[in-house]
């Protein structure tokens, strides 16, 4: 388990990533009569796998409430909403269904602000989850945060923990601008250190995770984790790998990222998506811009360049994991020497499958 | 205009229905073992709507579904060994273990692949008609959906799309009155779908006990009038009734969002039971032996194909 700092508060208690995410909502609806949250789903038995378990009871059915399978028309909903002056968070169960919204969030929300010359402002939230597992498949699996990233005027956040995912929530619900906030079915029962009290995690700052002199290896939601475990198996190794936690993706804090390959000289980036034209590549962009005055080695993981298959086979080849990303590291530090982990340790570190069906 | 509809084999139809009911339980059964992984989507209880509507089709008519589709699959004649495979995740699938249960296909039985994303095959459907038409050779498609997907604006752009060329389309939508757990009551203003539908100019009748025998006569009338090209699109809504939980196996009617009356009153108008009930014992018998084979077989030859090389991973990602 990695949790972010533990300073600076008192009523620090573990808390899971999907009771995180309910909470941070929570918090704002308290304060903020302007805050509702909709979308398919929200108000059943199982609450989008519990992270709005309680909100309907608690807030009423005005400002929680299902929808009709209408996304396209229910986008549009929630920009007229924001508008007006409320602060709408639309809930999606799978990020894949966020296509389904893309005319309204890339063609208006985005361009709202700007093109009506600062008259209105966008303030809402667009909660998708990306799957993973059990034949989720092409249609349930994809990360398409990079199609966000690209757009000027959305935001884009994808928190790998609990600490995180309330702090970057309260942070995106209080923000004036669309924000794609991007969870992963995989977090949801993953517990970290999170503050009772209200708090924020702002956009554009990345967090130093741990300290390395040898590689800066940068992991993008889920993959962070995977990162951090391949950490440890390259402890045991001798190599120190600095890992890091964009949060942000837009705005992204590439400072944090160049301040460490600066020092280590070396980068990789793991993305919880397709590498072409995705994060990484942003990342690994960005980096060679300000860096060539000195030779930094850069490389980058993420699915492989093909649908997400549902046979357990093909799934384990389509995802980079915690051995796949030590190896990698490995040879990009100490070309001369080939190592794997051992394998039982690597599946040790592995995060542990999810049982399904959904 | 009168149309001549075949006379109904009642040991046909009873042998697809026990097919999808015994198939699908056979699913549940083998689940809990976790060799299936893949989010299954039950048609329990929904089997009339599949099998009536397929029955009058021609083995060359066009069926399009949704990720709820072992049904009209298995209805529409698609391979059960690589329906049973595909589950598995194996090289012998039916998408060769690149699609899942959500994704079935069988294009030589002319089962157009499903989607997970509600609404999107049903303007891949009507696409298919547009080449059907201009094929002129009498064929049809039948476009599969449950009620949630009437709310997408897909759906009407369809509508309106099939209803202004007089494509031969049958809309089919399987009403039971659920989008996961939400009850149509929260979804819907009206529930005149079938008024709706009309306003395009498009015939629409409803169905409102399941019966298979009903759902059959109307699709067969509907589609003789498209094969001659005297009509265009038609829709029937069937209410019917999901008897396990959305996604997965169990039944559910302790998660508190339904009633096992509910269940009850639709199982005692099970149109598997009967119509099986209608034949003499002995025939019946030996259907059911039958359809016992033929799963028992598909699940064996599931278990014994083998996991897709991992090289497949790469392959199919572009044509040619
Ligand atoms: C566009 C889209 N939005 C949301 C979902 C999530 N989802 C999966 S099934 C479903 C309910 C669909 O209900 P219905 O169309 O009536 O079909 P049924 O499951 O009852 O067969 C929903 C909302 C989805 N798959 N696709």
């Amino acid at each position: 388990m990695y949790s972010p700092d533990k300073n600076g508060s008192d009523s620090q208690r573990l808390l899971r990533y999907v009771d995180a995410l309910r909470e941070g909502v929570a918090n704002e609806m308290e304060r903020d009569p302007r805050v509702f949250v909709f979308g398919l789903d929200v108000d059943d038995h199982k609450a989008i796998q519990g992270s709005t378990r309680g909100l309907q009871q608690q807030f009423g059915r005005d400002r929680v409430f299902n929808t009709p399978l209408s996304e396209d028309a229910m986008t549009g909903i929630a920009i007229g909403a924001a508008i007006a002056g409320l602060r709408p968070i639309h809930v999606h169960i799978r990020m894949d269904f966020l296509m389904l919204c893309m005319n309204q969030l890339v063609n208006m929300a985005s361009k709202a602000h700007y093109m009506y010359g600062g008259t209105v402002r966008v303030p809402m939230v667009v909660r998708s989850m990306i799957g993973k597992s059990w034949g989720q498949g092409a249609q349930h699996s994809q990360g398409l945060h990079a199609l966000f990233m690209h757009i000027p005027g959305l935001k884009v956040v994808a928190p790998s923990n609990a600490h995180d995912a309330k702090g970057c929530m309260i942070a995106a619900i209080r923000d004036d601008n669309p924000v794609i906030f991007v969870e992963h079915r995989l977090l949801y029962p993953t517990e970290a250190f999170v503050p009772e009290e209200p708090f924020t995690v702002e956009p554009g700052h990345a967090r130093v995770c741990t300290q390395g002199r040898d590689i800066t290896v940068v992991g993008v939601s889920n993959m962070l984790v995977e990162c951090l475990r391949a950490h440890e198996l390259l402890a045991e190794v001798g190599i120190q790998a600095e890992v890091i936690d964009p949060i942000w993706l837009a705005p992204l804090d590439i400072d944090t990222i160049l301040q460490s390959v600066r020092k280590t000289g070396r980068l990789l980036v793991v993305d919880n998506a397709w590498t072409n034209c995705g994060a990484s590549a942003e990342i690994i962009s960005r980096v060679a811009e300000q860096t060539w005055q000195q030779p930094v080695q850069m490389a980058r993981m993420g699915f492989a360049p093909t649908t997400c298959p549902p046979s357990p086979v093909l799934e384990q080849e389509f995802y980079p994991n915690p051995a796949k990303i030590a190896a990698r590291v490995h040879q990009i530090v100490q070309p001369e020497v080939s190592w794997e982990p051992d394998k039982e340790r690597a599946a040790l570190a592995y995060q542990l499958q999810f049982r399904g069906p959904f | 205009m009168s149309i001549a509809i075949p006379q109904v084999d009642y040991r046909l139809l009873y042998r697809k229905l026990r097919l999808i009911r015994r198939a699908e339980e056979e699913i549940a059964r083998i689940y809990p073992s976790d060799k299936i992984k893949s989010p299954v989507h039950l048609s329990i209880g929904q089997e009339a709507v599949s099998v009536g509507v397929c029955d009058p089709l021609r083995p060359d008519d066009v069926v399009s579904g949704t990720y709820r589709s072992h049904a009209s699959y298995m209805a529409k004649g698609g391979n059960l060994r690589a329906l049973f495979a595909e589950l598995y995740g194996k090289d012998t699938g039916c998408a060769r273990g690149k699609g899942g249960s959500m994704h079935l296909v069988d294009m030589n039985h002319y089962i157009l692949g499903t989607s997970a994303v509600v609404g999107t095959t049903i303007p891949i459907a009507i696409g298919y008609a547009v080449a059907l038409k201009r094929e002129g050779n009498g064929r049809v498609v039948v476009a599969f959906f449950g009620d949630g997907a009437t709310e997408e604006g897909v759906f009407y752009e369809s509508l309106n799309f099939a209803a202004l060329h007089r494509l031969p389309v049958l809309f089919v939508c399987e009403n039971n009155f659920l989008a996961i757990h939400t009850p149509i009551e929260k979804r819907w203003a009206t529930r005149q779908l079938c008024e709706r539908v009309r306003t395009y100019g498009i015939p629409a009748h409803q169905v409102t006990d399941s019966d298979v025998l009903k759902i059959r006569q109307l699709a067969a009338e509907a589609i003789a009038g498209m094969r001659t090209g005297q009509s265009g699109p038609a829709f029937i809504e069937c209410y019917t009734y999901r008897w396990r939980e959305h996604v997965g196996t169990r039944e559910d009617y302790d998660d508190g969002y339904r009633s096992r009356d509910e269940l009850l009153r639709w199982q005692a108008n099970d149109q598997v039971a009967l119509i099986g009930g209608r034949l003499d014992p002995g025939e019946r018998s030996s259907i059911e032996a039958a359809v016992e084979r033929e799963i028992a077989q598909a699940i064996e030859f599931a278990e014994n194909s083998p996991f897709p090389d991992p090289k497949e991973l790469s392959t199919n990602v572009f044509a040619g």
